[in-house]
């Protein structure tokens, strides 16, 4: 759409820099607040430049973190949270992709039942099923590990039902023309299928990457030992601290670590992800 | 390279719909057999069931010796080119064509002799590394018929290979297929809605209707005799004037056959002869020109050199050789 009319532009320009603005200011003052001493922010006026402690904040967190919160550091935690993260995603692609490859080329007996339990893991995500699931988790030896943090999240539809449609615009021409070229099930899966959703799943990748990195709740139940606490549950027990003011000041230089990560994939694979998603041709 | 054989080959789907019925074909070795017809007579079906993408529910089929009713499409010894080529777009051009070759453990020396010798045949060389998506149509093409050289097997299956091209192109490809086909001696089936090219193309030709074999024979024979009405209506362009013979009641046949048949080409202007013609509507094609008209009510088509006067109503006689008669209730020709 081309107008050219300087007003709507102006209108425009408005409503995306307001935008800009709500979604930016906090995280501008998560990073101020990270450069100040918790004395600065408990004085009754919110500074909104940065202070001189960076460094010096920012390192204390990294490397030992706040010994009153029972917080490991946060490279440590982060740590724990890229590999629960890599898990989920890497985990959910690949079960996904091969059950999407199931459903789509093989005719097997009870198929529209195995659809069908598929779907309906659609409507049992975590939070519905947390208590038997941990109760199951627990059982089988698995709190406090790594296992134990991302398997449970790992059996999912979502992911299972984009790759059942990216294989469903497979012209069938491609399928025939592997088996004669003597390609069976396996080799055609990897073969052609795979290369072919490559964009797919980088684009999958991106979007299972900052939903594992985000998870809250389940990390929170699961960890109790703080060598594998994740570094979103983490700023949570920080900011609860028993016996004193949370110190604000390091708590939102871990929110600004723990922000990081998720944007550094979103950039990398930015170009990727745009192509997974709105790519047609086959 | 090896003969076909279809034997009394049917193809009836799960639900009772039959696509296929009672198909007897031989082919020899090195021939190139062009099935023919409309769209849904079948004919695609028939060329999937020899390349075994779909299952033979009747008779059998051999290719050489061996009946392959149960075989894998890999193990049948046959190469397949598609309508929309279906070259795997992730893969170069080499790799395209030497996929089929990989699978099946050809060493590598021997996979790129044949890719280099395949690609010389089909002038594709420069391509070699490139994505298929980076090719022109007609480059694609070529390549997805690369892809049946190299496997050098007892048969190609070519499923309108040509049906994605522009007009030019395409009788362009038509030759080369034929020049080609003739050149490697492979035994070879070829699936075509266009008469044409079926004609052009074609050792013999096999006209399918509603999964039925109407005719089998040379693209002449075909043409100077065809076995029914359906066949008669639909080899030869412009197609052949079909006349309900209680019509026509003073033409030689008329008094047994159900429907009389002439081509346009056959029909002379002559201030004495037998039919009456009225034009209706002129098409100019350049070289000729079609001229439409009405003869007792019957609708009649007419070919006329473009420098010939024309006038409303016109007499026209023809020969009598050169009459087709079919049977009323059959449709078959009479002899």
């Amino acid at each position: 759409m081309i107008e050219n009319r300087p007003g709507l532009n102006a209108m425009a320009h408005l409503v995306l820099i307001l935008g800009v603005v709500v979604v930016g200011l906090p995280l501008w003052v998560a990073f101020v607040a990270s450069t100040h001493t918790a004395t600065d922010f408990m004085s009754g006026t919110v500074p909104m430049w940065p202070g001189p402690h960076l460094v010096e904040n920012y390192s204390l967190m990294l490397e030992r973190g706040v010994s009153t919160s029972g917080t490991p550091p946060v490279a440590r935690m982060m740590l724990n949270s890229l590999i629960m993260a890599l898990l989920i995603a890497c985990g959910k692609i690949a079960i996904s992709i091969t059950s999407a490859f199931a459903i789509v080329y093989f005719r097997f007996p009870l198929r529209g039942l195995a659809f069908w339990c598929i779907f309906v893991t659609l409507m049992l995500p975590v939070e519905v099923r947390i208590v038997p699931t941990f109760q199951v988790v627990a059982g089988l030896g698995l709190l406090n590990s790594y296992a134990g943090l991302s398997v449970p999240l790992i059996a999912s539809a979502t992911a299972t039902f984009l790759f059942r449609q990216v294989f469903l615009t497979m012209p069938d021409e491609l399928v025939e023309a592997a088996r004669i070229d003597g390609a069976g099930p396996m080799k055609f899966f990897r073969d052609i299928l795979l290369p072919l959703s490559r964009t797919n799943m980088a684009a999958l990748f991106v979007i299972l990457f900052i939903y594992g990195w985000n998870q809250y709740l389940w990390p929170l139940l699961v960890t109790t030992d703080s060598q594998y606490y994740t570094i979103v549950a983490g700023i949570k027990r920080m900011a609860d601290a028993v016996d004193g003011l949370p110190q604000w000041h390091l708590v939102m230089a871990t929110a600004v670590l723990a922000m990081l990560p998720p944007v550094a994939v979103v950039i990398g694979m930015q170009r990727l992800f745009v192509k997974g998603l709105v790519e047609t041709e086959k | 390279m090896a003969s076909i054989t279809l034997e009394n080959v049917g193809k009836v789907y799960p639900g009772g719909t039959r696509a296929v019925g009672d198909v007897s074909i031989d082919i020899a070795d090195g021939e190139l057999i062009v099935l023919v017809g409309p769209s849904g007579c079948g004919k695609s079906t028939l060329l999937r069931m020899v390349a075994g993408l779909e299952s033979i529910t009747e008779g059998e089929v051999r290719i050489g010796d061996r009946i392959v009713n149960r075989v894998e499409p890999a193990d049948r010894d046959i190469a397949m080119v598609f309508q929309n080529y279906a070259l795997y777009p992730h893969m170069s051009v080499r790799q395209n064509l030497a996929y089929g070759l990989k699978n099946r453990g050809t060493p590598r020396s021997e996979i790129k002799r044949r890719v280099d010798e395949a690609a010389e045949i089909l002038q594709i060389g420069p391509f070699l590394d490139r994505k298929p998506r980076a090719l022109s149509g007609g480059q694609r093409q070529r390549v997805a018929m690369g892809r049946a050289i190299v496997r050098e097997p007892a048969a190609f299956l070519f499923d309108e290979p040509l049906s994605n091209l522009d007009a030019k192109l395409r009788v362009a490809m038509r030759l080369e297929i034929k020049q080609l086909q003739k050149r490697l001696r492979t035994t070879s089936l070829y699936v075509t809605h266009d008469q044409l090219e079926a004609m052009t193309l074609a050792d013999r030709l096999v006209v399918l209707n509603g999964g039925r074999v109407e005719q089998i024979g040379t693209a002449l024979e075909v043409y100077r005799r065809p076995a029914s009405v359906f066949v008669a209506g639909f080899i030869g362009s412009p197609a052949m004037n079909l006349l309900d013979a209680r019509a026509l009641p003073h033409l030689p046949g008329s008094a047994h056959a159900g429907t009389i048949g002439i081509r346009p080409e056959d029909l002379t202007v002559t201030p004495d002869g037998p039919i009456e013609f009225s034009v209706t509507a002129v098409e100019e094609l350049g070289a000729q020109r079609l001229v439409h008209g009405l003869a007792n009510g019957e609708a009649m088509t007419i070919t006329q050199p473009s420098d010939a006067t024309l006038s409303d109503n016109m007499r026209l006689s023809f020969d009598r050789g050169n009459l087709h008669l079919f049977n009323r209730e059959t449709g078959r020709r009479i002899d």
